[in-house]
């Protein structure tokens, strides 16, 4: 018995190590992104300093700003959590846009159409059917992997476009509001998520969004189904040993990454757009697997790593009226600090010239 | 009643070939990289930088050849910095690929409201005139589909060939295939692993730069935003379809060219939903992997290289 507490101690501790030592890793991309940014735009003749400035202040400086930081963070820590829970089960889910996008329309469907039904329900429901869609979307990749050993980067890449199109079509011809634009009529009010911090967009959404980090936290650290889906991530053929089941934590993790996508969907539809509109995602779904790695893989990581993300959007647009950079140095951001986050070793080696 | 003529006709198979020949380039050049055991989904984003590069220097040279010359290197410096992120300092392929699309699309846009204030597109630029060439533009039928096109839709066949017999008829081509297949035996037979690994990616990253010069200055003579709509992710899937050989590529490349130019006219005539015909490449990639239409079994781990 004490030799098994001492393990776990020694376990939790390394493991407190290894987190701390990741986070400086974090900080350290993150930086190195902002300083190559900033000499995107000096050479562009803009003031770097008063650029991230006004962003800054764009994003935190005031309620407003706050709100619609959250109201971008929200969509990306579902993305975010979704491409966590697969990379745990050694899966690379990058079709969470996909998975999102199926999940957003199907809620929109059931908001629509479902109607009559009171307000305790018709939500529940419809963020429901979203998630599970969201996850039978994930579950095609995972079927296509254990069965024919098709990986699931490319499957899941390929049906996210399969996703972009169907649902564009569905919003084009079969459910296509009266009108010009590409989109569905609007939700019932009884499926509307609120709004919790007006005039902002900011809706019950990001409340769905903070239980979520806890469940996958909990379920990822507490409980059995989690500690398999670890084990096959680290060492399948040793979990296999143990008698965990691959392929069966193969589907379970990708219906469980597919639902969270999904979820976070319809929480965007629900709360924010109230209706399907074609290209309403920004590629949220594609952030995912950014935030997720700039938050080092752990749940709390990634809800911080996407408020970051979601200050970027809201200040940039805020700068962007201020100091007329134009708004893309925000997504240059991004894709900088990707970049600076796939390399941990390059990060490593600056560090240590640094230490010298 | 629409005439079926006016959508199957000598035009759409000329469009068709036009279509295919950017993601014919890009998915040779991602062949090589896999083929070094590296996926290159930065394709897309290589196209996109590309094909502003291009853009930007024949805007200011007047000279679109430069431009194609300029969209290679570039895209064979961004094929590097992939390189260096996933050989040397053994990062996530993935993850690295993702950043350079991202990366791509905001510093393109970003560029273009610099260079011309607008997001949307650049100028006008000189760009690749079309040749004919004489007595086959007279043949009936073939000389209206291959009889005039651009010098780079030629060059696609020409590349193709090439990319054939350096990979299955030089000792370069065994290497890059060892590389992939085994690195580990090929280290020790005396291949420098890392260089080979090096060279696949940043042909990739060249013949993606090719693809993307092709649509900003043969195609058309300007560069616009988001002007590659996922031809790289198209590239990746010709890559898998064609199953990772050159001639298969090429066909594959054709048939996706060939979906491409339908779904256009028939966005046009308004007959079938464009959404379905864009999704025919998708599906039939992952049938592919499925088994449904035949096998695809990649030509590497994907596995970074540590040397022992």
């Amino acid at each position: 018995m004490t030799e098994r507490l001492t393990g776990a101690a020694r376990r939790a501790l390394a493991d407190l190590r290894r987190g701390s030592e990741g986070a400086l890793f974090q900080v350290a991309a993150i930086l190195l992104a902002f300083i190559v940014g900033a000499l995107v735009l000096y050479a562009s003749g803009y003031d770097p300093v008063s650029a991230y400035a006004a962003m800054l202040r764009g994003a935190f400086g005031d309620m407003y700003g706050v709100g619609q930081t959250l109201t971008q963070a929200t969509p990306i820590i579902f993305t975010s959590l979704a491409f966590l829970v697969s990379s745990k089960a050694g899966l690379f889910n990058i079709g969470a846009e996909g998975q999102f996008l199926v999940g957003a329309f199907t809620s929109a469907i059931v908001g629509i159409y479902l109607v009559e039904l009171p307000w305790v329900l018709h939500i529940p429901l419809a963020l429901l059917v979203g998630a599970i869609t969201g996850g039978a979307w994930g579950l095609i990749a995972a079927v296509l992997k254990t069965r024919f050993n098709a990986h699931e980067v490319i499957t899941t890449m390929m049906l996210t476009y399969v996703a972009t199109y169907l649902t564009g079509y569905m919003v084009n011809y079969p459910f296509k509001a009266p009108g010009w634009v590409s989109q569905t009529v609007k939700i019932a009010p009884s499926a509307e998520l609120p709004r919790i911090l007006p005039p902002t967009q900011l809706s019950a959404g990001i409340l769905v969004a903070l239980a979520l980090v806890a469940f996958t936290a909990y379920l990822l650290r507490k409980t059995i189904l989690g500690f398999e889906l670890r084990a096959i991530g680290l060492n399948p053929s040793a979990a296999e040993s143990a008698g965990i089941s691959i392929n069966r934590g193969i589907m379970t993790a990708m219906f469980l990454s597919g639902a969270m996508a999904g979820l976070g969907g319809a929480c965007e539809i629900l709360g924010v757009h109230r209706r399907f509109i074609e290209g309403f995602s920004p590629g949220y779904g594609w952030d995912g697997l950014a935030v997720a790695l700039v938050g080092g893989l752990d749940p709390v990581g990634s809800l911080l790593a996407s408020i970051l993300f979601g200050a970027l959007r809201s200040g940039g647009m805020i700068m962007t009226r201020s100091t007329k950079v134009p708004l893309d140095i925000v997504i240059i951001l991004q894709g900088l600090v990707i970049i600076f986050v796939a390399a941990p070793a390059f990060i490593r080696s600056l560090l240590k010239r640094r230490r010298k | 009643m629409v005439d079926l003529l006016d959508v199957i006709n000598v035009g759409l198979f000329a469009a068709a070939i036009r279509m295919a020949t950017p993601i014919v380039y890009a998915a040779l050049g991602g062949m090589f990289s896999e083929r070094v055991g590296v996926v290159n989904i930065g394709m897309e984003g290589i196209m996109l930088t590309s094909a502003l590069g291009g853009v930007t220097v024949s805007y200011y040279t007047g000279n679109p050849w430069l431009g194609v010359a300029a969209a290679v290197a570039i895209g064979g410096l961004m094929g590097l910095v992939h390189a260096v992120v996933t050989v040397k300092y053994a990062g996530n392929q993935i993850v690295s690929g993702t950043g350079l699309n991202i990366l791509a699309m905001g510093f393109t846009a970003y560029m273009s409201q610099i260079l011309w204030g607008s997001r949307g597109a650049s100028e006008s630029v000189a760009s690749i005139e079309d040749i004919t060439i004489p007595f086959l533009s007279d043949v009936p039928v073939i000389g209206p589909i291959i009889g005039t096109h651009s010098p780079l839709v030629y060059l696609m066949p020409v590349v193709t060939v090439i990319c054939y017999v350096v990979l299955f008829r030089t000792p370069l081509g065994l290497h890059i295939r060892a590389v992939g297949e085994h690195p580990t035996a090929a280290e020790t037979a005396g291949i420098d692993v890392v260089r080979i690994k090096y060279m696949g990616v940043i042909v990739s990253g060249m013949l993606s730069g090719l693809g993307g010069a092709f649509l900003s200055l043969s195609h058309l003579n300007l560069f616009a935003r988001g002007m590659t709509g996922g031809r790289g992710f198209i590239a990746l899937a010709a890559l898998i379809f064609g199953k990772w050989m050159p001639f298969g590529v090429l066909e594959a490349g054709l048939l996706f060219g060939f979906a491409d130019a339908l779904q256009m006219r028939l966005q046009s005539l308004g007959i079938l939903p464009p959404q379905i015909i864009l999704m025919i490449p998708y599906v039939l990639t992952v049938a592919v992997l499925a088994g449904v239409v035949g096998k695809a079994k990649p030509p590497s781990d994907y596995k970074p290289y540590k040397r022992e």
